[in-house]
């Protein structure tokens, strides 16, 4: 057991942690907070796999940004513990089983996948950090018309929740 | 620094989108089943990130970054009809939205 391991395992757990306590919270208050504790586990992982940037957009525009909206909402409608009906027993007895089988077969799929074997530093990556600036020249010019077709998608989401979001006349 | 092998971080990305499954099947609260839907794009930005790595490839980081944008924009109009529904029936039940339901 290195280091790396014991970190792999400690975030691993701790983001397992958060998701089963966003399933068994009955607060979505409770939920909310459980769902930032998963994202800033994923930062330190994409940290620990050398994707720095995208490890300080998560804890931005994830845990900062959509979370801080989650919870403006949640105080905003005041929403309280949520309750059972005979149709969510329903959907425990049908879907946990469903559910169950769908991770085991993600599970198996990709333990044994062929890049299973491979380890995390295997080809063509020489440098142990990839660096902002690669990061940036690829997103500039490679995907340049899907950057710009984004910030349109940005702008008719925000045209789309004003319209929503405004009280009728 | 990263000798952990990739699969297991694939296979950490499985876990936590089925534990997202999980919670979307569950959940009856609209606010929290929003939130199952960003468990499981996080657990898919891990295979992505994962993935970038093991072959030293930036298009997966790109991905990742476009996944992120995507969602800021699915929340923003999202919670925008959360709050509107609310506004017409006073409740975050989904089984009391049921209009279409037949």
């Amino acid at each position: 057991m290195t280091l790396p391991f014991i970190l792999f395992f400690v975030f691993a757990l701790i983001s397992i942690a958060g998701a089963v306590l966003l399933i068994v919270a009955r607060e979505p208050i409770h939920s909310a907070l459980s769902l930032i504790l998963v994202m800033m586990a994923l930062a330190m992982l994409y940290l620990m796999l050398g994707a720095e940037f995208i490890a300080a957009v998560q804890i931005i525009v994830y845990a900062g940004a959509i979370m801080v909206l989650f919870v403006f909402v949640i105080m905003l409608l005041n929403a309280g513990v949520e309750e059972r009906t005979d149709w969510s027993k329903m959907a425990k007895y049908a879907g946990l089983p469903v559910a169950v089988l769908l991770l085991l077969e993600l599970a198996h799929w990709m333990s044994h996948s062929l890049i299973g074997e491979t380890p995390a530093n295997g080809a063509g990556s020489a440098n142990v950090m990839v660096s902002t600036r690669d990061l940036s020249m690829q997103l500039f010019q490679k995907y340049l018309f899907p950057f710009e077709a984004t910030s349109i998608l940005i702008l008719i989401a925000i045209l789309g929740a004003l319209v929503l979001a405004k009280k009728d006349e | 620094m990263s000798v952990v092998p990739i699969s297991y971080y694939l296979v950490l990305s499985a876990i936590l989108f089925g534990l997202g499954v999980v919670a979307f099947v569950f959940k009856r609260n609209i606010i929290t089943i929003f939130m199952a839907i960003e468990l499981m794009l996080n657990a898919v930005n891990l295979a992505f990130v994962a993935f970038a790595r093991a072959w030293g490839q930036l298009d997966g980081l790109v991905f990742v970054f476009f996944v992120i944008v995507v969602a800021a924009a699915e929340a923003a109009v999202g919670l925008a009809i959360v709050i509107t529904i609310y506004h017409s029936r006073q409740t975050l039940n989904i089984e009391r939205v049921n209009l279409l339901k037949f």
